[in-house]
């Protein structure tokens, strides 16, 4: 049974494209697939017409877990990407640039400690700013907010929408949460159950940026886009789970309901 | 101002235990028929050896502590020796699974025989007792840090070999800045085990060959008959181990990485 099947994507330069799905419909396999971590069994992954036969500091990810090494500290981490990036500028420059994308983040303050001394949500933002900082071609975020907590969440949400507005970059962000793609994405795509998901049809996010998501349940445009996602995702996942419409109860009788009858 | 509270049992109790234990061996001297040497008889004729601990009377009269630092000596050697050979056979048995299947059962082999079965082979080998006693104090030792590397290695979460990957480290990069210091706290065990075992074998070794090592001195001391010195290198032993290993202890905590 294939993970994945049927993905014809092409997604255009500058684009912020979220793609929308349940655990297990291979989210993270068609991210590995667009990193090249991992080779598609049949097809190809093309960027810019060029085949992608493996990983490439063009592409910048931000994984589910961080993956952070925890023996460097933060600036440690962003540096070993700088390092490998930009191996001709001089080391000032290098520390630079390292302090530059700490600081788009926010956490100036935090660049000598390590991972284990820093919050779920500032270990992702060095997360990001690693990816950031190899300056690259495309941005891949592997559900980069499904670890922490909500309110966090929100926050970091409205922080990657603003660093997207800087640069314009080219973003597949995928996530299991679908105000986060409606507040972040131009476009949607959703993915159907897995396993042997492919790729539902394409929405386009036609709100105006900076996007508030207190204005969504106001906002008619929003609603019915919103809507639309969730029936198709509840479609097949319903479809998956292969629920009937009616279920036969077997046909059972009480034998003698006189039998326990507390005398009074 | 600050108070300080001192915690006295941390101080006290190990005393404590340490004169319960005593008095148990004087129980046990003051048996009859027993043969143990009392904890006063000890004491008495060991104090040559204990107040003048770097003294050198004669090549098997000296001082305890010039007898220790032979023993270490050795043990040095052969533990560098072992850590030499075994950091790159716990890499290779790690990472490649065609090694593993190769030459796991030869480690299974080799690892549980005796220091004992060694030395003799050793002595064939190098024909001196020095360079014999290293061989077998290497060959003994290796196998704790050989396993617990190579577990390391195997431990090594994905994710951070996905960012050695995505990093496009070299392969030197990806063993010097990912590898290594994931599996460093790994290592360290096997340290700690290799250093116990090291220094266990070299006293087998010494006892064998006759060294000038703590070994060696009791060995001689069982045979002149003065049993109040066995347990004199008994005592040593049992400390200068336990110092060993809160040594490597101190510097595991220093290393600290993962």
């Amino acid at each position: 049974m294939p993970v994945l099947h049927h993905v014809n994507l092409s997604v255009p330069e500058g684009e912020f494209l979220c793609i929308v799905g349940f655990s297990g419909s291979g989210k993270t396999t068609l991210i590995s697939l667009l990193a090249g971590l991992t080779t598609p069994d049949a097809g190809d992954v093309l960027i810019r017409g060029q085949l992608v036969n493996g990983p490439g500091l063009d592409r910048g990810i931000v994984f589910q877990n961080y993956s952070l090494l925890p023996w460097l500290t933060a600036a440690g981490n962003i540096a070993l990407a700088v390092d490998k990036r930009f191996p001709d500028l001089a080391r000032a420059q290098r520390a630079a640039r390292v302090r530059h994308y700490l600081d788009l983040v926010s956490l100036g303050h935090a660049a000598d400690r390590k991972p284990a001394h820093l919050s779920g949500g500032m270990r992702q933002r060095v997360s990001v700013a690693r990816a950031l900082a190899l300056d690259p071609e495309i941005l891949l975020l592997d559900e980069p907010l499904s670890a922490l907590d909500a309110l966090t969440r929100g926050t970091l949400q409205s922080e990657i929408a603003d660093l997207w507005q800087r640069d314009r970059k080219t973003v597949i962000l995928i996530t299991n949460d679908v105000d986060e793609a409606l507040l972040l994405g131009d476009r949607i795509i959703p993915l159907t159950h897995g396993p042997n998901s492919t790729l539902g049809p394409s929405f386009r996010v036609p709100m105006a940026r900076p996007r508030r998501r207190e204005a969504f349940n106001h906002d008619p445009v929003a609603r019915h886009l919103r809507a639309e996602i969730f029936a198709f995702l509840h479609t097949t996942s319903a479809a998956a789970l292969q629920l009937p419409a009616v279920v036969a109860l077997p046909d059972l009788r009480p034998y003698d309901l006189d039998r326990h009858q507390i005398s009074a | 101002m600050k108070k300080l509270r001192f915690n006295w049992s941390n101080l006290l109790l190990p005393f404590v235990g340490v004169a319960i234990s005593v008095l148990v061996w004087w129980a046990l001297s003051a048996l009859p028929h027993s043969n143990l040497p009392s904890p006063a008889k000890t004491w008495v004729a060991s104090k040559p050896f204990i107040v003048e601990p770097f003294a050198k009377r004669g090549e098997m009269d000296q001082g305890i502590l010039r007898f220790t630092w032979n023993s270490l000596v050795l043990v040095a050697e052969g533990y560098a020796l072992a850590l030499a050979l075994a950091l790159p056979l716990g890499f290779f048995l790690g990472l490649s699974k065609l090694f593993t299947k190769c030459f796991d059962p030869i480690v299974q082999i080799l690892r549980p025989v005796s220091p004992l079965a060694w030395l003799p082979l050793g002595l064939i080998l190098f024909q001196q007792s020095r360079p014999a006693a290293v061989f077998t104090v290497a060959i003994c030792s290796m196998w704790p840090t050989v396993l617990n590397t190579a577990v390391g290695v195997r431990s090594i979460p994905q994710d951070y070999l996905n960012v050695a990957r995505v990093l496009q480290l070299t392969r030197w990069q990806t063993l010097t800045k990912v590898l290594i210091p994931a599996t460093l706290p790994y290592m360290f065990t096997g340290f700690r085990l290799s250093l116990g075992i090291a220094w266990l074998v070299i006293v087998a070794a010494e006892m064998l060959t006759g060294a000038p090592g703590i070994g060696g001195f009791l060995w001689q001391e069982y045979n002149s008959l003065i049993y109040e010195h066995i347990i004199l290198c008994i005592i040593t032993i049992g400390l200068v181990g336990f110092v060993l290993d809160r040594l490597m202890s101190v510097l595991e905590s220093r290393f600290k990485t993962a």
